[in-house]
């Protein structure tokens, strides 16, 4: 990593920190919060954000060190961003067919 | 110069990605409904991808994609089926 150019350290630097940070954030909201369906949408959000910045992360440091635009760490991306909400639905839908006797609209 | 930088950042995105492991660890444990646990195992999927990638980008290789994206497929396999199963009570209807 010696031969790393200016361009390509300081938003990869940029990018781990905002990643760790979302990353971090989706996790307290998995932690904090009091009902399922509210721990339900602080991991999904915070967790795709973070390895999206993580993966520009990774391709501008390819791209930097082998002198050519290497862009296969977005398939990773797209492939989170199509199936993180399928998971999502599906495990909402099945909070609610097996806690039947607890209304979605209330609070605590 | 620089590179100490990204050095340090991987180190701070390494230290927050295993905080969010270990958090999801304890909601995995403490997790009072099934449902719960389940996100907690695709949270800690997720984070492993990101170790794993941040860990790619520490030691400027290209192996460590292949990880990560079998781990994506197989963290989506995973959630998927266990969501699957405490919808129906079975994972292949006949």
């Amino acid at each position: 990593m010696n031969s790393l150019p200016l361009w390509a350290s300081i938003p990869a630097t940029l990018l781990l920190i905002i990643s760790g940070v979302l990353t971090l954030s989706g996790a307290l909201g998995l932690v904090r919060f009091n009902r399922f369906y509210s721990r339900m949408h602080a991991p999904t959000l915070g967790n795709t954000l973070g390895i999206t910045f993580v993966l520009l992360a990774s391709a501008l440091v390819s791209s930097a060190l082998q002198q050519r635009p290497v862009v296969h760490e977005l398939l990773i991306t797209f492939f989170l961003i199509v199936t993180s909400p399928i998971t999502a639905i599906m495990l909402m839908q099945a909070g609610v067919r097996r806690d039947p006797r607890q209304p979605v609209s209330t609070d605590e | 110069m620089m590179n100490t930088i990204l050095l340090w950042a991987g180190t701070f995105a390494l230290f927050c990605f295993a905080l969010a492991f270990a958090i999801a660890t304890f909601r995995l444990m403490m997790g009072p409904t099934p449902q719960d646990r389940v996100l907690a195992v695709d949270t800690m999927f997720i984070n492993g991808i990101s170790i794993v990638l941040v860990l790619g980008v520490h030691f400027a290789t290209s192996v460590y994609f292949d990880i990560a994206l079998l781990m994506a497929l197989f963290g989506f396999l995973s959630s998927t089926v266990m969501a699957k199963f405490l919808y129906k009570g079975e994972v292949i209807q006949p």
